[in-house]
């Protein structure tokens, strides 16, 4: 069942030299319980994506196109509407779990406000949820977490009491943007193990975004790569990691450094993602592609399908079923 | 996201360079006008200032646009002449207060412990003092004249430097680049010619700018006093004093004192504008 | 290959608020010319820490590091000795570690300025230099802001090779830049080691590009150096339970549904250490003696050092499965 769907969305920003489009005719799903990853190096319009479904884009930021989410169309609410989506039916944790969390209040203060705020419910009520939420983030003793000072935990911690934050007016959709990038490894799998049990116990959809292929290919269903504001690969995880079709992606791919097994040489794809407002014509990529034809410099790239779920866009689909890997 | 760079509320757009932003050009274009009244006072002063011959206390008309004042002056003139007193000195005053007080806090802030210690406390006696009160008791104990005016301000001055280059300094301090000198065999001495005064020189200069308008305001104070410029010197506080007594006769006060309030204004406008685009943030959306 | 810089019992505490921080609990080190060292670990093992003991800017509460034959001496007001300034450091940051406000020619020149060389030659030289770490020689005349975090690293490694370094300590030196300036730095540094045979302490915590260019591996948890080995000796058969989960640990990018372990609990409190080994609170392989005595500093018979009670001295190392 979809939960969400985005056709042909364009998010329209307004810089210092005019305006430029962050996200391009961008269109994907998100299905009941089901983990999207959406990966892209800088400047791909990721973030704008996920701001532009909450309706929290920049002064002056303009989003078009359609966003329908459990039924409805979002993309045309009110500021007031948003509030109503905002934390109750879509939640977002963000890289720095500060961002959620206040650092004067205590824990129980900001559980307890956010779900009064959402529903009406009693204080002891509020409380009771609080612990629980907590103790589902595994956080260890619970009671005594209430009332201290989000200082006073680890990074790890506190993100996952953003993520108990997240949870708290059971929200159908969780966006998270690059969740685990500025934690340790050790605790980055505790995370990922953490937003898995999620979404089998409550048919939780996650909307994933990171640059990490090892934190998608964990924690995802399916990917979409995203480049220059417009989608260059989507498909199922395991299909997308075992048989890149867009030379981006395999160039993602062969840029790891677990990749190349002899040698300390890494590999890049060589230049610079392009800035905003400054995306090449035609193919964004053409510039930093090695198979590059003549016209993928004027020829905007469509859809092409590889299988059932697995599409690219790329104006001349060079690569087989058996490259790369 | 902090890539992008994307529209701020309030900022000028599309301008090519700070000094497009209107308060500077308004400040530029009147501190330009009191220097260039200034210079050419002798060409543009209808008449002589110290001349006593017109008639007492004439208002504003056609021979007088400033009318005379109670020994019989031009007011004009002398506003136009006051130009010459005030500006140079409250420059040479803002001068010497930020060298002064810029070295003591590059010491203070530099080599820290108890050096630092004992000129933050100095500097805290100078901060308890109300500028003027403390600009008064020495103004009065060397004696009242405009040198020794320019003096006491001074003395009033240099501790906002001091205090704003020694946190320059505490802050670029920790810089790795710092480390990086002396890991590369720099002495703390050349660290701080070389590495530090440029990031140093910046904030001064805009502090000094903004700084202008203070000094100007407490060497007409004190001249107000009766501290500074001493009489027949026409220098606008001096010249507001004369205007307080007679009060009736309002263009006698009223017109130095707009003289005082234009130049402030004019310099604050220019340190205001100064200081944003030296804040790398604002300074980003001013130049994009 | 000459053991360059070596680190014997350092310890290095620290006072927060009046209280004693241990950061660094005991580490023996040895590193060669020519030899890349990956120091790992997590947030609060004293990686960083142990990183500005190495060239100077702490001073080890106990213990000895010697560069050189030489015992290394805590920065002064004063000019460094000219021995030590072989000794240099790659930052992690950046936009901090080049002064904005100077020409960056001047600025990777600084170490043939102070010592004694005419500014116009050493000038010459800043283009020569900035040329081998790949930049063009017209950046003499440019300020750090017109370039992007990937240059200006290899602007810092250019001034650390005007000082003729023989040993770089590089404190994350590629956390902070994208992906492809990360590759681009990381083989920078790489071909640098081995032209001009110097050492290098890497210290990252990226696993997968320290396995990539490091020729020997150290890791370490709450001060202390738990394991030391060749890079595939740590990755194919750890021989610290804390090593096995770090690896554990670290996701595969391969399109399985491979899902890495975690490992449960917090890092302890540096000012709080467990008693008797570090880690036994979070160990799953802990024996009884782990939670009172500390493990010794052994070596097994593969030449690698580790710090557990599941090895023996002078054995082959046991395999640790968690």
């Amino acid at each position: 069942m979809t939960l969400l769907k985005v056709t042909d969305l364009t998010v329209t920003l307004a810089t210092s030299s005019g305006s430029a489009q962050a996200v391009r005719n961008l269109s994907f799903e998100i299905g009941s319980g089901e983990i999207l990853g959406i990966a892209g190096e800088s400047g791909s319009g990721k973030t704008m994506t996920a701001l532009s479904i909450l309706g929290l884009l920049p002064y002056k930021g303009k989003a078009e196109g359609s966003i329908y989410f459990d039924g409805r169309e979002i993309l045309t609410s009110s500021k007031k509407e948003y509030r109503n989506i905002r934390g109750k039916e879509i939640a977002m944790i963000f890289q720095d779990p500060m961002t959620s969390l206040h650092p004067m209040l205590t824990i129980q203060t900001q559980l307890t406000e956010h779900l009064r705020h959402h529903r009406k419910v009693s204080k002891d009520s509020a409380r009771q949820s609080a612990l629980e939420l907590l103790s589902i983030v595994k956080i260890p003793d619970p009671a005594a977490a209430l009332s201290a000072h989000p200082n006073q935990f680890s990074g790890g911690m506190r993100q996952r009491i953003a993520i108990a934050m997240a949870l708290a007016c059971e929200p159908k959709l969780l966006i998270a943007d690059e969740p685990t990038t500025a934690l340790d490894v050790t605790v980055q799998a505790g995370i990922l193990k953490l937003l898995h049990q999620l979404r089998s116990e409550r048919n939780l959809s996650i909307m994933v975004i990171t640059h990490d292929l090892g934190v998608l290919s964990s924690l995802t269903d399916r990917i979409m790569i995203m480049y220059a504001g417009s989608e260059a690969e989507s498909g199922k995880t395991s299909d997308l990691l075992l048989h890149p079709r867009h030379p981006y992606t395999e160039g993602l791919i062969s840029a790891l450094p677990g990749f190349a097994k002899e040698g300390k040489v890494l590999t890049s794809i060589r230049g610079v993602p392009p800035e905003l407002g400054n995306f090449p014509s035609g193919c964004a990529f053409h510039k930093r592609c090695s198979y590059a034809q003549a016209s993928c410099s004027s020829e905007i790239p469509t859809a092409i399908q590889i299988s059932d779920s697995h599409r690219i866009y790329c104006p001349i689909n060079p690569l087989t079923e058996n490259s790369v890997r | 996201m902090s890539d992008l760079k994307v529209a701020r509320k309030g900022m000028v757009k599309n301008s090519n360079s700070i000094w497009r932003q209107p308060l500077a050009i308004f400040g530029i274009a009147i501190v330009g006008m009191w220097i260039i009244l200034a210079v050419f006072a002798p060409w543009i002063a209808p008449y002589d200032p110290y001349s006593q011959e017109f008639d007492k206390f004439v208002p504003p008309s056609a021979a007088h646009w400033m009318g005379t004042d109670e020994l019989n002056r031009d007011v004009l003139s002398r506003v136009i002449y006051g130009a010459r007193i005030s500006l140079p000195y409250a420059l040479l005053l803002v001068i010497l207060s930020a060298l002064i007080g810029s070295t003591i806090g590059a010491i203070s802030g530099y080599f820290g412990g108890k050096v630092d210690s004992v000129i933050m406390r100095i500097t805290d006696i100078f901060f308890a003092f109300p500028g003027i009160i403390l600009a008064m008791a020495v103004a009065a104990a060397l004696g009242p004249e405009i040198r020794n005016a320019v003096i006491a301000v001074t003395i009033v001055a240099w501790p906002v430097y001091a205090r704003l280059v020694r946190s320059l300094i505490l802050n670029a301090k920790q810089n790795d680049y710092v480390t990086a000198s002396s890991l590369l065999g720099s002495s703390s001495l050349r660290t701080l010619l070389v590495d530090l005064r440029p990031n140093i020189s910046g904030p001064v200069f805009v502090l000094a700018a903004l700084e202008v308008g203070t000094a100007l305001l407490l060497l007409s104070g004190l001249s107000f006093l009766g501290l500074g410029a001493q009489p027949p010197s026409a220098e606008w506080g001096a010249m507001v004093s004369m205007g307080a007594v007679n009060f009736d006769r309002w263009w006698v006060g009223l017109f130095p004192g707009l003289a005082i309030l234009t130049a402030v204004l004019a310099f604050n406008f220019i340190g205001d504008t100064l200081r944003d685009a030296l804040d790398p943030r604002t300074a980003k959306a001013l130049r994009d | 290959m000459n053991e360059i810089l070596t680190l014997k019992d350092v310890v290095i505490d620290y006072t927060r608020k009046g209280e004693k921080v241990r950061a660094v609990a005991g580490v023996d080190l040895t590193l060669r010319s020519g030899e890349i060292l990956g120091l790992v670990g997590e947030s609060g093992c004293g990686k960083s820490t142990l990183g500005k003991a190495m060239v100077g800017i702490l001073k080890p509460t106990t213990g000895e590091i010697t560069f050189d034959g030489e015992k290394v001496k805590k920065l002064t007001r004063g000019q460094r000795p000219k021995h030590f300034r072989n000794l240099q450091m790659i930052f992690q940051d950046p936009y901090g570690s080049l002064n904005p406000r100077r020409k960056i020619g001047v600025q990777v020149i600084d170490g043939l300025l102070v010592g004694g060389m005419k500014k116009s030659l050493a000038l010459d030289e800043a283009g020569e230099l900035l040329g081998k770490v790949g930049l063009p020689e017209d950046s003499v005349d440019r300020f750090p802001h017109q370039f992007s975090g990937g240059q200006r690293q290899r602007i810092a490694i250019a001034r650390a090779l005007a000082a003729s370094a023989t040993v770089l300590i590089a404190d994350e030196p590629i956390s902070a830049l994208d992906t492809s300036s990360q590759a681009q730095v990381a083989n920078l540094l790489v071909n640098l080691v081995q032209e001009f045979e110097m050492g290098m302490v890497f210290i990252s915590h990226d696993l997968s590009i320290v396995r990539r260019i490091s020729d020997r591996v150290a890791v370490m948890y709450l001060g202390k150096i738990v394991e030391i080995g060749t890079t595939d000796q740590i990755w194919e058969n750890p021989s610290h339970p804390y090593t096995q989960a770090l690896i554990s640990a670290i996701p595969h990018a391969d399109g399985t549904s491979f899902m890495p372990s975690d490992l449960p609990g917090d890092v302890p409190n540096p000012m709080n250490p467990p008693s008797g080994c570090r880690f036994h609170p979070r160990c799953p392989l802990v024996l009884p003696e782990c939670s009172t005595n500390e493990p010794e500093f052994i070596t097994l018979s593969d030449s690698r050092k580790v710090s557990c009670f599941l090895q023996k001295d002078g054995k082959p190392p046991v395999s640790i499965t968690l």
